[in-house]
């Protein structure tokens, strides 16, 4: 049996009374790619931040690693991407470098002094994610794939051993976006679990191994194969699959 | 300029106006980019609260004034945090408040209006030891609290969900940031006084910022404004009997307005260059 990284079970969340999820129950296991799929407004992003612990669920518990997200201290094992991409302040002074630094602050005390071995991870992650040349570049003089790349290096930086993705391809052209799932498989690959919340399941189902769907409630947990083969049973219920996979 | 450093009153006064003028620079750039810049004006309104206590009830008003800036400062952060009401409006309501008080007893209590000007437009030149011991151990704290912290705070900067999954307290750091503003705006009374208090945290970081570089030398570059703006309006009060705070504030300006026009004709130069090697 695989190590349970997260866990979820029976989560609730409301803001002001207003279900936005409902009753989820979900495990996921370390290696695998898990697309977190639903129409907007359907509590994705909720969902992720209740498992980031930023947001505290009004029903039910959420381990991390096997510990209570409460008891969990140990986040260098977790890197996170949101959808800020689209939300970097234009006048924010900070180059890619130091942006990639900020990812390998949960693994240090006060004062929090970089050593030329951190310095050798950032380097690392900069290759990994093939923007090596741009160390030196302001984040708000990149493009908006280039901007996500810098902020996948900034999560891959402490060797996490899961990555959450908050729609990382929002306003980003389409052969950016392919490029940056191939990087997602890449990483994958090399055992990182992986949990990508998107409204574009279409171009990613070569790479998940697992689909999430919700709308409040979890509408479907299991491979993508199930997922499909359901697609083609009920043609109206998901469009987002590609038949044929 | 030699001979005028010979002097044990602009000795202190270099000393603490330096020491003020790198914390309000350093701290300014985080409160800039969090957009929170205009709290140091509401925490100087309460300090003036402070003051005015503070000589009606015979308390040093340096530390009247910071007991005022820091429980105003802790004040804000719990209105904020207990009910609906927005940052801005929980620093407008508690701000204003300590204002009122202020006026009130300096309209009671006639005979001490003259300290209050001098709490206002800042005295640097004739700065007591005792304040100047005060400021110096307050700006070295916001200081060493920085160094400590820079990394956090950077990132809290950032991106606080981000920095929050990454195990940092951003709670602890949001509160220290208006903390130390309180503390700082109260070590700078002296330097520039209560009523441009803030042009320090302000300026030298938005002059800064224009220069689009690093994180770490827009820091660098805010304080080095700061400092020199701090230099220029001494040896030219020193020498020709200008008001220190206005001076200071002044160059601030200046140097903020020739970056900008330097900058806007560097993108009119690109642009043309641009344009010409397409053509």
């Amino acid at each position: 049996m695989k190590e349970e990284i997260i866990n979820i079970n029976d989560v609730s969340f409301a803001y002001s009374k207003q279900d936005v999820v409902k009753n989820i129950t979900l495990t996921i296991h370390k290696g695998e790619f898990v697309g977190l799929i639903g129409p907007n407004g359907s509590g994705k992003t909720t969902l992720l931040k209740i498992m980031l612990g930023l947001l505290e669920p009004n029903k039910g518990s959420v381990k991390l690693f096997d510990k209570p997200i409460k008891k969990f201290k140990d986040w260098s094992k977790i890197g996170y991407v949101p959808q800020k991409a689209t939300n970097i302040d234009k006048n924010f002074p900070a180059t890619v470098q130091e942006i990639v630094l900020m990812g390998l602050l949960s693994t240090k005390k006060i004062p929090k002094i970089i050593t030329q071995k951190d310095n050798q991870k950032i380097q690392n992650a900069l290759e990994l994610t093939n923007i090596t040349n741009l160390s030196k570049a302001r984040i708000t003089d990149l493009s908006g794939g280039q901007q996500q790349r810098a902020l996948i290096a900034k999560a891959l930086v402490s060797n996490p051993l899961i990555i959450l993705l908050d729609e990382p391809t929002t306003g980003v052209d389409q052969k950016t976006q392919e490029n940056f799932y191939k990087l997602l498989a890449k990483l994958n690959k090399k055992g990182i679990t992986i949990v990508l919340v998107t409204h574009d399941i279409g171009r990613i189902t070569r790479n998940v191994t697992k689909v999430a769907s919700i709308n409040q409630k979890l509408t479907f947990f299991g491979n993508h194969k199930e997922f499909c083969a359901k697609d083609k049973n009920h043609p109206h219920e998901h469009t987002l699959c590609i038949h044929g996979e | 300029m030699i001979e005028m450093l010979t002097y044990p009153f602009m000795q202190k006064a270099f000393l603490t106006g330096i020491l003020v003028a790198i914390a309000c620079a350093a701290l300014g750039t985080y409160l800039i980019l969090k957009k929170f810049s205009l709290i140091g004006d509401g925490l100087a309104h309460i300090a003036f609260g402070g003051i005015a206590t503070g000589l009606l009830f015979g308390i040093t008003p340096f530390i009247s004034s910071l007991i005022f800036a820091l429980i105003g400062s802790i004040s804000i952060l719990k209105l904020k945090e207990k009910t609906a009401i927005h940052a801005d409006t929980a620093i407008g309501i508690i701000s204003h408040a300590s204002l009122g008080l202020g006026i009130f007893i300096a309209s009671i209590a006639r005979g001490f209006n003259t300290d209050i000007l001098s709490y206002l437009f800042g005295s640097i030149l004739a700065i007591k030891d005792s304040d100047l011991i005060l400021s110096t151990i307050l700006a070295l704290s916001v200081i060493a609290f920085i160094l400590l912290y820079n990394k956090d705070l950077f990132y809290v900067t950032f991106d606080e969900e981000s920095a929050k999954v990454s195990g940092i307290n951003t709670n602890f750091l949001n509160s220290m940031l208006i903390i130390l503003t309180a503390i700082t705006i109260v070590s700078s009374m002296n330097v520039v006084g209560l009523l441009l208090a803030s042009a320090l945290i302000i300026i030298p970081p938005s002059s800064a910022l224009q220069l689009k570089t690093s994180f770490k030398k827009t820091i660098l570059w805010a304080i080095t404004f700061a400092i020199l703006s701090i230099i220029i309006g001494l040896v030219t009060a020193y020498y020709l009997d200008y008001a220190v705070s206005g001076t200071i504030v002044l160059i601030n300006t200046l140097i903020f307005l020739i970056i900008m026009t330097y900058k806007k004709f560097e993108n009119y130069f690109n642009s043309k260059k641009i344009n010409y090697s397409n053509s």
